[in-house]
């Protein structure tokens, strides 16, 4: 049922205690719940939500037992954060933290080399399994339980695409957004593997933009051994304004575009059907 | 956050790299001083956030002050388009007055952080220069990669082989390894995104000079540098994309005529995608982020509102967490109240609260047309809301 975590998993949330923080972990507690206790360096020993707060990771597994985090820190202190919690051998790790600087998350993909944990993020809305856990800050008005897994490197676009494919009675194993910034954890190849392998995921949605190298890894992953289940693919960002196109021009041409065309060809090539607009993507996988 | 020349130089020799001498003028009669203080021959660049200037006109070489200060005369106030620039290209405000270099063979060096091994990587080519970029389009295996530690970690000896591979005469191999080492420096201490050197000149005395510099400084890190807050040149930013900035709204004018309202980069994305693909032109980019309040979406919509150019408003926000459906249409209701000009709305929402906010929008006192799905909303908007 679903990847990365199930109904016996038990959550902690560092950051808990920020606007943000206690806004998304009621939502996700009202939800589906699963969260065991906070983390906030100096507020250990005091209570939020209704959840004990330690100043440590290691302290709330110690405590609790839990095997997934959430992390809601601030950008400045988000990457100590999730080293932390890899050091304390956090199976899943969700960031949902936004802006933070490209070199600590170098330092943070450095600790996870040869560590047990997934990263999931950061700038990430998180993790889905409808009706049986939530890590994470996207909307669950649409989801509900289902074959479908999705992997998304946009929130918004998500919401979307669930909304569409549980109105035409397709419900979803697991929603992942594997964030929007271009060092990150897991990416689309390792989801890839993740729902191959899930007996309760039949088909697979990725939600990819233009830039970076996420749908060309997925590409490489698929045109590998044959997948075995459908997978749909929707890139958006073919006419993008040029601000969000060139960012690093010249740099960017010589590493090669990124272009849609581009990421297309190679998901179709590779067995992926493509899905041209959010509207195309349940007929698509009707296919 | 990008540096001009100047400022990427300046920071360049902090470390150590050799740069030609150099000054800003914002005037031809300071670009005459500057030329003269150099000896006459000079080098005059326009400078602009962007690069591919040598073949857009934005480099001009002058054997005496006066010819600088005509060729500075001929920049200054005016638009510089160049392949990377946006199509109306960037207002030349100061032209920098550089020392000529005499050189033979030249370097491209850039490093950056490669996103599959999450690791500093330097790509390096011998060809450098002016052209470089079309021919490295052409001919991609021009380009070496060298990957470092993630704290600039390497080996000596196995840079010093990969110069040798790359063409770097041994009598340039120390020069050069010096200079990669300072831009590791710098771009390590400077929390850059890009460090590019383009042309790195190979000199005959055997040294190297960088006579062109980008910078790219990562804006997520800025917190750790307030000293780069003077470098950002808020002249050249748009305003209203200063403004939308503020209020939690990342927006891209463009010059087209339908005004986008959206949540998130993806759906922001997906609804430009579609647009343009059914012949329409958008007014702008927008991605309302996550925390963004009712009075500040009203401010971005006040935005379009203001531009006459924007003929109707196409809201596409699909509603969760706190970007609720309801939280959009009292963000366009108080942006109405606050706006003489009413223009049509096609307004699409779904997700959470949307029964609401359609409901909501009903009462609206400019017309408003409510629309089921994306497509159909593209398509409102193309017939005029």
């Amino acid at each position: 049922m679903g990847i990365l975590i199930d109904g016996e998993t038990r959550i902690i949330v560092q950051g808990m205690t920020g606007k943000a923080g206690t806004f998304y972990t009621q939502l996700a507690m009202d939800y589906a719940g699963g969260y065991v206790a906070g983390v906030t360096p100096g507020k250990g020993g005091t209570t939020h939500l209704g959840l004990p707060i330690f100043d440590t990771v290691t302290q709330a597994v110690g405590e609790t037992g839990a095997s997934a985090s959430m992390v809601m820190a601030p950008a400045p202190v988000a990457a100590s954060a999730m080293i932390e919690a890899i050091e304390a051998g956090i199976a899943t790790i969700v960031c949902v933290t936004e802006r933070v600087p490209v070199l600590d998350m170098i330092r943070v993909r450095d600790a996870l080399n040869g560590s047990e944990s997934a990263l999931v993020g950061p700038n990430s809305q998180g993790v889905l399994i409808p009706q049986v856990r939530k890590i994470g800050v996207m909307s669950t008005a649409d989801a509900m339980p289902g074959g479908i897994g999705i992997a998304a490197r946009s929130a918004s676009l998500t919401s979307e695409v669930v909304a569409q494919l549980s109105a035409a009675g397709l419900g979803q194993s697991a929603t992942v957004g594997i964030g929007g910034d271009p060092v990150h954890g897991i990416g689309f190849a390792h989801c890839l593997a993740l729902f191959r392998d899930d007996p309760a995921t039949s088909a697979v949605v990725l939600i990819g933009e233009l830039g970076g190298v996420e749908e060309e890894e997925a590409a490489d992953f698929l045109a590998a051994e044959p997948y075995g289940k459908p997978v749909v693919a929707l890139l958006v960002g073919r006419h993008a304004p040029e601000d969000r196109r060139m960012g690093h021009a010249g740099t960017v041409s010589v590493l090669g575009s990124g272009s849609i065309a581009q990421k297309s060809a190679l998901l179709e090539s590779a067995g992926a059907r493509i899905a041209a607009t959010p509207d195309d993507v349940v007929r698509v996988l009707a296919g | 956050m990008y540096l001009h020349e100047a400022q990427a130089k300046a920071l360049l020799a902090q470390h150590g790299i050799a740069v030609p001498k150099g000054h800003v003028a914002q005037t031809a009669e300071q670009a005459h001083g500057h030329a003269a203080a150099l000896g006459g021959a000079c080098a005059v660049k326009a400078l602009i956030h962007a690069g591919g200037r040598g073949l857009a006109g934005g480099v001009r070489f002058a054997q005496a002050p006066d010819e600088a200060a005509q060729y500075a005369r001929a920049m200054l106030g005016k638009a510089l388009v160049t392949s990377q620039t946006r199509r109306d290209g960037e207002v030349v405000r100061e032209v920098y007055i550089e020392a000529a270099l005499h050189f033979e063979t030249a370097l491209y060096l850039s490093l950056i952080i490669d996103q599959r091994q999450a690791v500093p990587v330097l790509l390096a080519s011998a060809e450098g220069g002016m052209e470089f970029e079309e021919k490295a389009v052409a001919a991609p295996a021009m380009v070496q990669k060298y990957p470092f530690g993630v704290d600039g970690s390497h080996n000596p000896a196995a840079l010093a082989a990969f110069l040798e591979m790359l063409g770097v005469s041994d009598s340039h191999g120390a020069a050069v390894r010096g200079v990669i080492e300072a831009m590791l420096r710098s771009f390590l201490s400077n929390d850059a995104s890009m460090i590019e050197i383009n042309p790195l000149a190979l000199m005959a005395d055997g040294s190297a000079v960088a006579v062109d510099a980008k910078i790219v400084l990562d804006g997520n890190a800025l917190f750790r540098h307030p000293e780069f807050e003077r470098l950002r040149d808020t002249a050249r930013s748009d305003e209203c994309e200063m403004v939308a900035q503020a209020n939690e709204i990342n927006f891209v004018r463009m010059d087209g005529d339908i005004g986008l309202v959206v949540n998130g980069a993806g759906l922001g994305l997906a609804t430009h995608d579609m647009v343009i693909a059914a012949g329409g032109r958008p007014a702008n980019f927008m991605d309302i982020r996550t925390m963004a309040t009712a009075e500040q979406i009203a401010t971005g919509i006040g935005l379009l509102l203001n531009d006459p150019g924007v003929r109707v408003l196409l809201v596409n926000v699909h509603g969760g967490g706190m970007t609720t459906c309801d939280r959009i249409s009292d963000a366009l209701a108080l942006a109405c109240a606050q706006r003489e000009r009413a223009v049509p709305v096609v307004f699409r929402v779904a997700g959470q609260n949307a029964e609401e906010a359609r409901a909501a929008v009903a009462g609206l006192p400019m017309p408003c047309e409510v629309a089921g799905s994306m497509t159909e909303a593209v398509a409102l908007a193309m017939e005029g809301g």
